[in-house]
């Protein structure tokens, strides 16, 4: 009987402890797969955040470090400057990107580390218990902006994708989301590309997934994926930031 | 013997590779030697002053907090310096820039004209080193000769042009002293 | 090599590169710019690589990527950097990572000043950053031991799998003196890490690598702690030291570390040659503290009194008292905020206590 569809080698076989509907799911599974159809898992070094995502290091079947709240691509710089044929990724969430973490991403990217980020925008800070994130939308209710978000007070939130995409040092800088088959196979193939990147010896690469946390959200999975189609993404536009051509 | 040495000035007069060269040269003649910088924003364009110890025993403090000599090099420093040199030690005064006398009487006080005497042998720059000279004169501690070997060790190789103009610069601090 | 007039400083970085350190990490303060900016000119010529961070925190953490990746590597910083880099040390530790930070220790707390101080003496005997951990804790007390202990420091780092820090002040780090720097070892004689993650595939003959520090099961965590305690107690029992001088027969016993021992050593001398008989203790690990050359001392029964001497408001005479147990009397000498006790305070001490006797 032929195997049509099976777990990424890249994944390990066990449980994990994301929630019921939650996207990481989905994106742990597209890193893992294009690792494994670029045949790089031998030589590859991954860097799990702080947030959700914390135990990432369980999930992928590679050498992973697991690094302080935002400091991840700093780890990551340590690593590829230590291992420059190695391949070298981190996956970090929005309160680890967006907010603690911010000197950290935008140094990594200015100096074009040769690295690739994975970075979780969900627009909540997840494993503390749905706090406000840098990201959280105007107007939007969490634990910390218990009246809605308001701007005037809490400031504005923050886009990763464009700001970084004015630097030099990226070669490829992208959003894409998985709130939706289409967009799912359109999220996999700019991971790959941001692999690519890297491995063609590009610089800094960023792929920013948009993604549900309907526990969070207080949501059912499928409104949380409905409530992200028809609010983030008008917030947070889909596309290609930052493309270098050879 | 201990050498514990006070050089200040102005930046840009020379003091801290003065200091070096003196330390450098303390070193080739066999001594224990030391060399301290002041640090920091005093560094920028303010005065500027370094501690040198030569001894033959193992140096202790390498900051200079009693002075068997200090050579001071404009009038802040004076200022500074002439309260530390321990009795009976010596202060060398570059009396192109300093207006005052010392106001010590139980120590050996010599006043030199660095800036004067620099411009007779041609070279405005190496007004430190005819009072470097003239305390190597005064005190034995080490000799031209090991200065001028340490200068290029101080000054970074290629600046061993600059050797015969120091040569003739610390010879007339030296004949000061006769 | 050949003797040669260098910094503290730089004397220490050129001893890392010596000992095989290809990797270094770090933020400008004053006053230990030398080394950063050492590093920058010389590890490009050696196949390493300097990086300028964007802050403290991204330096500590770089040094943990790069040594989690296998690399000998090291950061240095002066004591507001030092409080700075906590975070990442304490991961550095908790993943149990080798690596060297240096502090060149200036005046605090707070933005303090830029002279030399000791006050950071706490911060780096008791671990510095969260949790139950200690730092190897290194003083030299002249530029040929900062050199000689560099490449000491990078053996014990590896050998325990933890930080090591080596605790100068800005005399040591911005004077001048004659050093020789130890002969540079081979890199391929450095040792093996197949925990350090360098790319992983099933069967390669080790363990998937995950450095890490989370240990989100209680009795997990305790266990790691008490695997951490295990390490420290071995280092404990071998790896303490101290340089004793004029002690045998003393009556005066003084304490001090780094450059402050250099002055009280002179003081020594000159008590001495008034007939006072007097001794000092040097400790050169402050952790482990060296509790053993103190027991030696008191054991000999002519010491009647020790005085520790810092340049703090009394840090490392609380270990002092710890070794002691109360046998002496252990007053304490110190001036702070960068002024340096002189020879001469010193030795109005050391006359103070003699008549007291």
């Amino acid at each position: 009987m032929a195997v049509v569809f099976k777990r990424p080698d890249s994944l390990n076989d066990i449980p994990s402890h994301y929630c019921p509907g939650c996207t990481h799911g989905i994106v742990h599974r597209l890193v893992a797969e294009c690792i494994d159809e670029l045949g790089i898992a031998g030589k590859t070094i991954g860097v799990a955040p702080v947030g959700c995502a914390v135990l990432a290091y369980n999930y992928f079947a590679v050498d992973m470090l697991e690094a302080a709240h935002g400091r991840a691509p700093a780890v990551a710089t340590g690593v590829k400057r230590a291992r420059p044929d190695n391949f070298v990724f981190t996956y970090q969430g929005d309160g680890d990107l967006a907010a603690i973490g911010t000197a950290e991403i935008v140094h990594a990217a200015t100096r074009g580390e040769k690295i690739s980020v994975i970075f979780i925008n969900n627009g909540i800070f997840g494993m503390t218990g749905g706090q406000m994130a840098p990201t959280t939308l105007p107007g939007v209710v969490t634990t910390t902006s218990p009246y809605g978000r308001d701007v005037s007070v809490n400031g504005n939130p923050i886009r990763m994708s464009e700001m970084l995409s004015t630097l030099d040092g990226p070669a490829y800088i992208a959003r894409v989301s998985v709130h939706d088959v289409p967009n799912i196979v359109k999220a996999k193939a700019a991971i790959k590309k941001s692999f690519q990147t890297q491995l063609d010896g590009k610089g800094f690469s960023m792929v920013e997934v948009l993604s549900s946390c309907p526990t969070n959200w207080g949501m059912a999975p499928q409104e949380a994926l409905d409530w992200l189609k028809n609010n983030m993404i008008p917030f947070y536009p889909l596309g290609v930031y930052k493309e270098v051509q050879d | 013997m201990e050498e514990r040495i006070v050089i200040a000035g102005f930046g840009g007069q020379g003091v801290q590779s003065m200091g070096q060269m003196l330390a450098y040269a303390g070193m080739i003649d066999g001594k224990q030697v030391s060399w301290l910088p002041s640090y920091g924003p005093e560094m920028r364009g303010g005065t500027t002053n370094c501690s040198v110890i030569l001894s033959d025993e193992a140096v202790g403090s390498p900051l200079v907090t009693s002075a068997t000599c200090a050579m001071v090099l404009n009038r802040p420093s004076l200022d500074k310096f002439e309260p530390i040199v321990q009795k009976g030690g010596l202060l060398l005064i570059n009396s192109s820039l300093i207006d005052r006398k010392a106001v010590r009487d139980d120590i050996d006080v010599m006043y030199i004209a660095c800036n004067e005497l620099a411009m007779e042998i041609g070279n405005l720059r190496v007004g430190n080193m005819i009072m470097l000279g003239a305390y190597l004169a005064k005190s034995g501690a080490a000799s031209i000769d090991s200065i001028l070997k340490a200068l290029p060790k101080v000054l970074g190789a290629g600046k061993e042009k600059l050797v015969p103009i120091n040569r003739v610069a610390l010879e007339k601090g030296a004949e000061l002293v006769k | 090599m050949a003797r040669i007039l260098m910094k503290g400083n730089e004397a220490i970085a050129e001893a890392a590169i010596q000992a095989g350190c290809r990797f270094f990490f770090g933020y400008p303060i004053t006053p230990q710019n030398q080394i950063p900016e050492y590093m920058s000119r010389r590890l490009p010529q050696v196949g390493g690589c300097y990086i300028q961070s964007e802050s403290e925190l991204a330096a500590i953490n770089m040094v943990y990527g790069a040594a989690g990746a296998g690399a000998r590597c090291m950061t240095s910083s002066s004591s507001p950097g030092i409080s700075l880099k906590q975070e990442g040390i304490s991961y550095i530790a908790g993943a149990e990572l080798p690596c060297l930070i240096v502090n060149m220790m200036r005046g605090g707390p707070g933005l303090g000043g830029i002279q030399p101080s000791q006050a950071d003496y706490f911060q780096a005997t008791r671990g510095g950053g969260n949790g139950d951990y200690r730092l190897i804790v290194l003083a030299p007390g002249s530029v040929q031991e900062a050199a000689t202990l560099t490449g000491k420091a990078f053996d014990l780092a590896d050998e325990y799998r933890m930080p090591v820090m080596m605790l100068g002040d800005g005399f040591l780090g911005q004077m001048m003196e004659p050093v020789e720097i130890p002969e540079g070892v081979d890199l391929k004689d450095l040792p093996a890490k197949p925990w350090a993650a360098q790319g992983w595939t099933p069967g390669c003959g080790r363990e998937r690598a995950v450095i890490n520090s989370l240990y989100l099961d209680p009795a997990s965590l305790e266990k790691h702690n008490q695997h951490l305690q295990e390490k420290y107690d071995i280092i404990s029992a071998k790896e303490a030291s101290a340089v004793c001088e004029y002690t045998e027969d003393a009556e005066i016993i003084l304490t001090a570390y780094g450059t402050m021992a250099r002055i009280v050593k002179s003081a020594v001398q000159l008590a001495r040659k008034e007939g006072i008989k007097a001794g000092l203790i040097r400790p050169v690990t402050l952790w482990p503290f060296p509790n053993a050359a103190f027991n030696k001392v008191l054991e000999g029964g002519n010491t009647k009194v020790i005085l520790t001497v810092e340049m703090s408001m009394g840090q490392m005479v609380e270990d002092v008292r710890l070794a002691v147990e109360g046998r002496v009397p252990t007053p304490f000498y110190g001036r702070t905020g960068g002024m340096v006790p002189s020879t001469e305070d010193v030795l109005a001490e050391i006359r103070r206590l003699k008549e007291a006797l």
